[in-house]
């Protein structure tokens, strides 16, 4: 290949590879405002079940102690 | 710079057009007609008519709680309104039908409700968020469109805009 094609040829691979595998912005899979029915469900809340939360939480800080690490302020280091 | 190689800069630059390139339905667009885009109706048994007529399309689902909340607004302004000449058109994008059926049961809307089966209207048009409502002139352009439900806010702004495109004539 003659030296003065390489660098053309490079930057034509480049593009192709950039724009045709999902690799840019615009191509990143978003869900659609359409298509949120499913995110909608009931199942798919994760604080749906009260108990289950309390368990969790109260794990989380008997092992690791850690707590308020939902939305609470602070992350349980003390340092707030 | 030769043909070959000019071809191959511009094979890659198209792709990148079709990428970055936007479909959704802006204003001064002309709104896409509901018949081809595979709508069929949900309430009573044959599609509105909309030609010459201002029309206001609002895209809603059973799961979307605004949606509802906008359901009973809209029935305000149709009662109030259609007298002179508004046509409300509801399109539900429902994947289930049975879904979009018991939400209309529910509500019972006095305007005319639609079903986008395939959902290939809502992704001609490009809704941006739900519900999104677009109101149409007589000539069939978009001229207003509304994102999401505000309550008496987005009541006051329809009215005032569907006042104005009524007022207007072909």
């Amino acid at each position: 290949m003659r030296p003065s094609f390489r660098l053309p040829l490079i930057l034509v691979a480049v593009l192709v590879a950039t724009f045709s595998t999902g690799c840019t912005n615009a191509q990143l899979v978003r869900v659609k405002p359409w298509e949120r029915a499913t995110l909608t469900e009931y199942a798919m809340n994760p604080g749906r079940d009260p108990l289950a939360t309390a368990m969790s939480e109260h794990v989380y800080f008997s092992r690791e102690t850690a707590t308020g690490g939902r939305g609470v302020g602070g992350s349980g280091c003390g340092c707030n | 710079m030769s043909p070959r190689l000019k071809t191959l800069l511009a094979l890659p630059l198209a792709l990148a057009c079709a990428v970055f390139a936007r479909a959704d339905l802006k204003v001064g667009d002309v709104f896409p007609a509901l018949a081809p885009a595979g709508v069929v109706a949900l309430s009573g048994s044959d599609l509105p008519s909309t030609a010459g007529q201002v029309v206001l399309v609002d895209f809603w689902a059973s799961w979307c709680a605004p949606c509802k909340a906008s359901f009973p607004t809209l029935a305000k302004i149709h009662t109030d309104l259609a007298p002179r000449g508004l046509v409300i058109v509801a399109v539900s994008i429902d994947e289930k039908p049975a879904a979009a059926a018991a939400f209309l049961k529910k509500l019972a809307p006095p305007f005319a409700a639609v079903h986008d089966r395939a959902q290939k209207l809502v992704r001609q048009v490009g809704v941006p968020t739900m519900p999104t409502s677009y109101l149409v002139d007589r000539t069939g352009k978009v001229r207003f469109v509304h994102e999401g439900f505000h309550g008496d806010a987005t009541d006051r702004q329809l009215r005032r805009e569907i006042a104005l495109l009524l007022a207007e004539k072909i």
